[in-house]
């Protein structure tokens, strides 16, 4: 489409308004300003965390070196939000499949808001849930999984008798990703587009077929972002598990049900951090030095695959 | 549709409607379905009640049966693919149901634990010099405000700046940037914010620094993505006709910006940033390593230790003091009054957001 | 007021695509001009050049002149929003502000611009701005009303209202009347007619009979070919284009025989 005219394009100097030079400048400064602060979070905690990554060995608590000390507790970390997901992400989706296939219309958007309303409660609250109510409920369950189940590693017990165990954690953690995974999910089915719903209806599909023809491949993608991005929160997310775990320690395990619990990086530097001085300080910025990477990566991973989709959305 | 005169006889099935299927043919009677559920319902009921069974337990199997019931009756009357379509039909119903359980177990837990504390002097007290029971939530439900609101100062003109950046100038490399860090924001774990402040404020301030400033940094970093979001979002939706209607009156473009756009678009920015603070009021972690906790009146946020409601109710808990249980209902009441602010502020982003959204119609 | 407009040797780019070639045109003043051709042929293209709202659209930009009265429209230093501040422009689809009443859409071009105006005479404005756009009958009772109201077509006016409230040279108009029913249409040429006594005014039109009510002068776009840019086949008296057109292609589009 491209014309053939060599003439060079004329610059047209046009004179620029104080007004607009001053607020295109502000605004494109703010926009700047993020990057730096961004930037400045790395900066500031690479060299927070430096002393650490140079200290002796037997400087650092446990005396076994920084590699030694995060290691536990990024397997906690990983083991309790990877599992999370495992239960949220079919939860999620079989949501937001009822919110916008199988409710009433009319009542739709109400039960969309209640979802989100989960979203809202803060993380201590959830703390406070976890420990109080849903870690006694979880006692008798768990020594009827460790005795009835107890050759999967998981339930190996002995069971705890407070239940504040690696998989009260992960429930609670489960429950907080739940309605952004929903959200996002429910977003890409209420755009499925209306003709390929109808196409399958209209050769005498069942709900579920039509789900399975049109929304499901429309929303596959949104689905693994939604998910990444669940697994960037889980993997954070602090006060809850903290609370949860907080009685417990523990090294590398897989065993969910028993008092011996590895906990979580994020959980760690909450614990640890009123009374940490020196190198000990350092060593938890490190720790957050990790946790910061790893949810980076998995954000990017996540935004990467939802924004992939946009592309091919038609809506602009 | 071409009807081939050759070969009539090869595909009768194609050019024929099958015909004889009746339309009535092979469904459930109605109120099967429902019926069935009750019957389950009530033989778990039962099952708790008479034959003293946990309700968990119960519950499940009320559920199973039904499930199993209605799947092979339909599949016998109404063939395998309806009664697959029954029990997927089931299931996401009971997802649904089951994730509504955490939620009202804790309003209910929060609310029944938390109204204990409910007086006068909860409210209206500091914990100076308390030690046992009494003392009171004043000055943490301050230091909530003041934090939160300097938090509220610094992201939101930095957040729709930015976004204004993004939606009416930003091109090229730069742009693309910043929407793309701004997406990787989003994510930052909030204890991860917060050592990021309190690395900040170290080299501002010396090892151990706390206060009140850089907790609002902390939230800050939490809240400035969700602005953005929510603020680009809108300004997306005010139609470019308002804009060209403007510059065809000759209003220079960042008057167009001012009092155009974004009057059209205030509705919705505000209930994104009243949702950007619900999000940040709760925040624990951040404020854990930055604002810390100390007992008395602080009102000061560049001078020392700043109480908020979670780390409030945080150290309740965790490190009781002589009455436990006084402790324990400090921590629960406090939970109560963040639970009720929560609720609150996404309440009214949704009165805002309906109220004064611009009739475009 | 009513100025006249000379437009010579007019390349209007969108980026590198050429998408109006080679235009040279005289616009009258106090008459109305008006456009026609088929789609695409670049007529809305040309008309949003005429007060600088082309560039808005991001690496677009022209080359040749556009000259009002004196004025090189786009000469070195020439602000585009004092172009746009003596060429006031009506839009295809009515858009009064949605956060503004009736009145403040009236107002809104010296309010927007912070222009302050005693009480009494910016009253004064807006009646006589509504009265010019033939509304006022219709709104004087409920001015602080908001402006959308108003049904489709008294929208319009209101734009045009507020168009001429800021007092340009030349109004354009694009496709005015494309969205409103026949009544709403017959009230909107009755008001071109009206003002053209002062002001200049272009209309773009894919409605022969009302290019040929309402015009004095009509010019025809057209495209050589798919991908290809638009250009000006001819212009001339409105009753000679509808008459005895000099240009073939000018009379196969209006009598119908175009393709
Ligand atoms: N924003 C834009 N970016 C790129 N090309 C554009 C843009 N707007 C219009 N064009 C192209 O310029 C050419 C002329 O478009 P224009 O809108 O001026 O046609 P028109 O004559 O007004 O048509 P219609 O009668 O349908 O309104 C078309 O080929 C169109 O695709
Ligand atoms: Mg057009």
């Amino acid at each position: 489409m491209a014309s053939s005219t060599e003439a060079p394009p004329r610059k047209n100097r046009v004179p620029r308004r104080p007004g607009d030079r001053i607020f295109a400048g502000v605004s494109t400064g703010s926009g700047v300003l993020i990057l730096v602060a961004l930037a400045g979070v790395a900066v500031f905690l690479v060299t927070e965390a430096w002393p650490a990554l140079t200290a002796p060995a037997e400087d650092i608590p446990g005396g076994q070196g920084l590699v030694v000390y995060i290691w536990p507790l990024l397997f906690g970390t990983l083991i309790s939000a990877v599992l999370a997901l495992v239960i949220a992400v079919p939860l999620a989706v079989a949501i937001a499949l009822f919110i916008t296939y199988y409710a009433p219309r009319s009542i739709a958007k109400a039960l969309g808001y209640i979802i989100d309303l989960l979203a809202a409660v803060p993380s201590i609250i959830f703390g406070l849930w976890g420990m109080n109510v849903l870690a006694p409920v979880t006692v008798d369950p768990a020594s009827w999984l460790s005795q009835h189940l107890g050759w999967i590693p998981f339930f190996a017990g002995p069971p705890s008798s407070t239940g504040r165990t690696m998989l009260v954690a992960i429930i609670v953690l489960a429950v907080m990703v739940l309605p952004i995974i929903t959200a996002v999910v429910r977003e890409a089915f209420t755009q499925t587009p209306q003709l390929h719903q109808e196409a399958a209806l209209a050769i005498g599909a069942t709900r579920w077929e039509m789900i399975r023809m049109a929304a499901l491949p429309f929303g596959r993608s949104s689905i693994i972002g939604a998910s990444m991005l669940g697994l960037g929160r889980a993997l954070g997310e602090t006060m809850a598990v903290a609370m949860v775990l907080s009685a417990s320690a523990g090294g590398i395990t897989f065993n969910l049900i028993s008092s011996e619990n590895p906990p979580t990086i994020a959980a760690n530097i909450a614990l640890q951090f009123p009374e940490a001085t020196g190198v000990g300080m350092h060593t938890l910025i490190a720790s957050g030095l990790v946790l910061f990477a790893i949810t980076l990566v998995v954000n990017m991973i996540a935004r990467a695959v939802i924004n992939r989709r946009k592309d091919f959305d038609g809506a602009n | 549709m071409s009807t081939s005169l050759t070969t009539p006889e090869r595909d009768p099935d194609l050019h024929t409607p099958l015909g004889g299927v009746s339309l009535t043919a092979g469904q459930l009677p109605r109120g099967a379905a429902p019926g069935t559920l009750v019957a389950a319902a009530v033989a778990g009921l039962l099952l708790w009640l008479l034959a003293g069974w946990a309700v968990v337990p119960c519950a499940l199997l009320a559920a199973a049966s039904y499930v199993v019931i209605v799947y092979t009756w339909s599949r016998a009357v109404e063939g395998p693919r309806k009664a697959t379509d029954r029990f997927v039909t089931a299931l996401v119903s009971g997802a649904f149901l089951l994730a509504l359980l955490p939620l009202v177990s804790v309003i209910v837990t929060v609310v029944s634990r938390g109204a204990a504390r409910f007086d006068a002097e909860f409210f209206t007290n500091s914990m100076l010099g308390v030690t046992g029971e009494g003392g009171g939530i004043y000055h943490a439900m301050m230091g909530t405000l003041i934090i939160t609101g300097l938090a509220t100062l610094i992201s939101v003109p930095i957040g729709m700046l930015t976004a204004i950046y993004l939606v009416e100038y930003g091109r090229g490399k730069l742009a693309k940037a910043i929407t793309f860090f701004v997406d990787v924001m989003t994510g930052i774990p909030s204890i991860v914010a917060g050592l990021f402040a309190y690395a900040l404020f170290v080299m501002m301030f010396g090892p151990g620094v706390r206060m009140g400033l850089a907790g609002a940094v902390a939230l800050s970093v939490l809240m400035i993505p969700t602005v953005v979001r929510s603020t680009e979002e809108m300004l997306k939706l005010v139609p470019n006709e308002l804009r060209e209607a403007s510059y065809a009156l000759a209003v220079p473009k960042w008057r167009t910006i001012l009092k155009v756009v974004l009057p059209t678009a205030l509705a919705g920015i505000a209930t994104g940033v009243t949702l950007a603070i619900a999000r940040v009021i709760g925040e624990t972690a951040p404020l854990l390593v930055t604002a810390g906790l100390t007992d008395g009146d602080n009102f000061d946020p560049t001078d020392g230790r700043m109480t908020t409601l979670s780390v409030f109710s945080y150290y309740e808990y965790q490190s009781p003091g002589l009455f436990a249980e006084a402790s324990f209902d400090r921590a629960w009441g406090a939970a109560l009054v963040l639970m009720i602010i929560v609720m609150l502020l996404n309440l009214v982003a949704r009165v805002i957001s309906k109220l004064f959204a611009p009739k475009t119609r | 007021m009513a100025k006249r407009i000379e437009v010579k040797d007019l390349d209007i780019y969108y980026d590198k695509f050429l998408a109006v070639q080679g235009v040279s045109m005289t616009i009258q003043p106090r008459s109305v001009t008006a456009l026609i051709g088929p789609s695409g042929c670049g007529k809305s293209t040309f008309l949003r050049t005429l007060n600088r709202m082309h560039e808005l659209v991001p690496n677009a930009r022209v080359e040749g002149s556009v000259v009002m009265d004196d004025d090189d429209l786009y000469g070195p230093n020439v602000d585009p929003v004092n172009v746009r501040r003596q060429i006031g422009m009506v839009f295809q689809r009515a858009n009064p502000f949605p956060t503004m009443s009736i009145y403040d859409n009236v107002a809104a071009g010296l309010k927007l611009n912070n222009k302050r105006l005693k009480k009494s005479d910016m009253d004064d404005l807006v009646e006589r701005s509504l009265k010019s756009a033939n509304l006022w009958e219709e709104v004087k009772d409920r001015l602080h009303k908001p402006g959308s109201g108003l049904s489709g077509g008294q929208q319009q006016r209101l734009c045009i209202a507020r168009a001429i409230a800021v007092q340009p040279e030349v109004l354009l108009m694009d496709e005015p009347c494309s969205a409103l029913d026949p009544i709403s249409t017959q009230a909107i040429e009755d008001l071109m007619l009206e003002l053209k006594a002062n002001y200049t005014i272009v209309i773009v039109t894919h409605n022969m009979q009302q290019a040929a009510r309402v015009s004095d002068t009509t010019g025809f776009f057209n495209l050589q070919g798919v991908g290809k840019p638009g250009e000006l086949v001819e212009i001339d008296e409105t009753t000679r284009i509808f008459s005895t057109p000099s240009q073939k292609a000018t009379e196969d589009y209006i009598s119908g025989r175009f393709g």
